[in-house]
């Protein structure tokens, strides 16, 4: 049998080369843990190392047989906690997006009309706070929201108030914790849209006597809703998962599927049912991700 | 068992993983966090020229999934017994070679017969410290709350005419639910150690009833909270309440902090010095657990954190004060009172968690 030498040449030319590199790069990083994932949810956990049963499992024919459960997505629905706890995080997740929302988009809005020379460093002052490590900033904020923190003395000093309030532990504090460390997600696409926006619609439309604020409804948001979109979803699908400010700034009480998740690795040490909470958590997010790529390629176009 | 989630999540974020470094002689140890003085392990290196690279960790869950996935890259590690237990079971653990351990004749024997209930322990393991979960309060707010308050009673968290009355000053307990299922057991009169759903159900209604005087289940953040006053009750780690006993009284802020091993009886645990079945360097390891097991090294590590440790030879080498507190050192009387934590199988284990769920979340 003899190869056309072609079909190599025209695989390993320098094009597909460049194209071939976020696909083994998705491939690498994505698939493969995804299929890694997807195969422990379909194990059943034994106390090993690795701690879940092999799928296939060699026997005296030359082809492995499988055995593979569905019994932990079924556990899922047989114990309303865990829908209780995507619901829960849904909506915490679509307040801190509308939230952030409102904030980054008004943030966005004066720097992109901002005089030219001021936007680079309120650009800076937004990126600024990524130099510091995440972690430490979420812990920035105990020291500010606690009983004794800087919030409550500050207000008790003024005589607003004359308790400290309880923020701390609460579901208040994950939200502001949350809007905190997404909003500049939020403002970086926004602000690349409204900046590179036509002004003279802006100006036509103040010639046919629109009011400013009309203006701003009928034609700066419709214009700027790519941002939007784009923006939204880079905050609500990794508030969907988040684990760590939950744990930090809310209380015992506060539900999200990331803390679920990390009980079932930790505390119950099964990975199978862990794996299938991170499966249904990826189908869940599937829906947003698929509108999200829409619309970009809407944008696009 | 301290559960110190913040102090690990800093530390991930400011140092880097244990590093190999070619040709110079390391030991990699994952350690508790906040539970040795430096100075033994810089002295370890002056003496045999081998580096420590000094990892902390925070809970046994979070080590026991390090070691379950495998290729941990550690020589030593410190997981408590029930724990080690069940890992010894699960392969990850090589049995110590006894011929290169020369100061295991220091070791105390009351301790390795305790430890030898929950298997053979005592050829995988040799003790670092232990310690009992027990109350800590705040002298001065409790007392202004209720006169005669029963505080070495385990009615100081369970019952809910009692803590009703401290909610307003901050209750915490440990976010360890195979340290306070068996607690509020041990209140009931009922077996610490049971593994019968059936029993923690009723673990969980004591529970339920006083969860809503409870401010906050966390395993780390009331050492500083009870320092402060920011908090006046918790169930936690007998050596992180002397921690907040030292804070207070260094800070000189009028804050004392008391210890008590409750009359029903209080847990016991110990952590143990172990080596991975896969470690890199399990010579070394050897030389640095032998290391521990000096005397002068481990006397030095008690003094500093305030656990009792499993070292007979150690305790002349202690100071006055903590060998004879009896809330480190406890007397044989209440030594008989003390139960070691049972070990839950993977059924009974989803149990006592989904009821720690239902408690802590209210779903």
């Amino acid at each position: 049998m003899q190869t056309n030498p072609n079909f190599f040449k025209s695989i390993f030319n320098g094009r597909n080369a460049v194209i071939a590199i976020p696909y083994i790069w998705l491939l690498l990083l994505f698939l493969l843990p995804f299929i890694y994932v997807l195969k422990i949810s379909f194990a059943e956990t034994i106390y090993a190392r690795p701690p879940y049963s092999s799928l296939l499992i060699w026997g005296d024919s030359w082809l492995p047989s499988i055995k593979a459960s569905f019994d932990n997505y079924l556990f899922l629905f047989s114990d309303s906690l865990y829908i209780k706890a995507y619901l829960s995080s849904l909506k915490i997740a679509f307040i801190s997006t509308i939230l952030t929302l409102i904030i980054g988009y008004s943030i966005a809005y004066s720097v992109a009309r901002a005089p030219t020379r001021w936007r680079g460093i309120l650009l800076m002052l937004v990126i600024l706070p990524f130099w510091t490590s995440f972690l430490i900033r979420v812990y920035a904020w105990i020291g500010i929201l606690k009983t004794e923190g800087l919030l409550n003395l500050a207000l008790m000093s003024i005589g607003i108030i004359e308790k400290p309030l309880m923020i701390m532990n609460t579901d208040l504090a994950v939200y502001i914790g949350i809007v905190y460390s997404y909003l500049p997600f939020m403002i970086l696409p926004l602000y690349a849209n409204l900046e590179k926006m036509d002004m003279s619609l802006l100006e036509a439309a103040a010639d046919l006597g629109c009011r400013p604020f009309k203006t701003f409804w009928t034609v700066t948001v419709p214009l700027s809703l790519s941002g939007i979109i784009a923006g939204c979803f880079l905050v609500f699908i990794p508030v969907m998962g988040e684990f760590v400010i939950p744990d930090l700034l809310g209380g015992s009480e506060t539900l999200m599927i990331g803390k679920v998740l990390w009980t079932e690795f930790f505390y119950n040490r099964d990975w199978p049912v862990a794996s299938a909470v991170a499966i249904l958590l990826l189908a869940i997010l599937v829906v947003p991700i698929m509108l999200y790529q829409r619309s970009q390629e809407k944008a696009i176009s | 068992m301290k559960n110190k989630l913040n102090n690990l999540l800093i530390a991930g974020a400011l140092t880097f993983t244990a590093q190999a470094v070619i040709a110079e002689e390391v030991v990699n140890v994952l350690n508790w966090s906040d539970y040795i003085d430096e100075q033994v392990n810089t002295d370890f290196t002056a003496a045999t020229g081998i580096k420590v690279v000094y990892d902390v960790f925070d809970s046994n869950e979070v080590l026991e999934a390090k070691l379950l996935a495998g290729s941990s890259g550690y020589d030593v590690v410190v997981p408590s017994s029930s724990f080690l237990a069940r890992q010894i079971e699960a392969g990850v653990f090589q049995k110590l070679d006894k011929s290169k351990l020369s100061n295991i004749g220091n070791m105390w024997s009351d301790i390795e017969e305790q430890v030898a209930q929950f298997g053979p322990l005592n050829d995988y393991s040799v003790n670092y410290m232990w310690g009992t979960t027990g109350i800590g309060y705040n002298d001065g707010l409790i007392s202004e709350r209720m006169e005669n308050a029963p505080t070495t009673s385990l009615a100081m968290v369970f019952d809910p005419d009692v803590v009703s009355k401290f909610a307003d000053c901050g209750v915490h307990l440990l976010n360890a639910p195979t340290e306070i299922i068996p607690a509020a057991l041990a209140y009931l009169g009922e077996d610490p150690r049971s593994t019968d759903s059936d029993v923690i159900a009723k673990a969980e209604a004591v529970l339920t009833k006083v969860r809503p005087y409870i401010q906050k289940f966390h395993s780390s953040q009331y050492i500083d909270a009870l320092a402060n006053g920011d908090i006046c009750l918790v169930v936690g780690w007998s050596g992180d309440i002397f921690m907040a006993q030292y804070a207070a009284w260094d800070a000189e802020n009028g804050v004392e902090i008391v210890y008590s091993i409750p009359d029903e009886g209080a847990l016991m645990w110990f952590d143990q010095l172990a080596i991975p079945d896969d470690a890199p360097n399990a010579d070394n390891a050897h030389k640095y657990i032998n290391w521990i097991m000096d005397p002068e090294q481990i006397a030095t590590a008690t003094n500093y954190v305030w656990y009792a440790n499993g070292n007979l030879a150690s305790q002349p080498l202690l100071e006055e004060d903590l060998l004879n507190d009896p809330a480190v050192y406890p007397t044989p009387e209440v030594m008989e009172g003390l139960y070691i934590s049972p070990t839950y199988d993977s059924k009974s284990q989803r149990v006592v968690t989904r009821t720690w769920t239902k408690v802590t979340t209210g779903q």
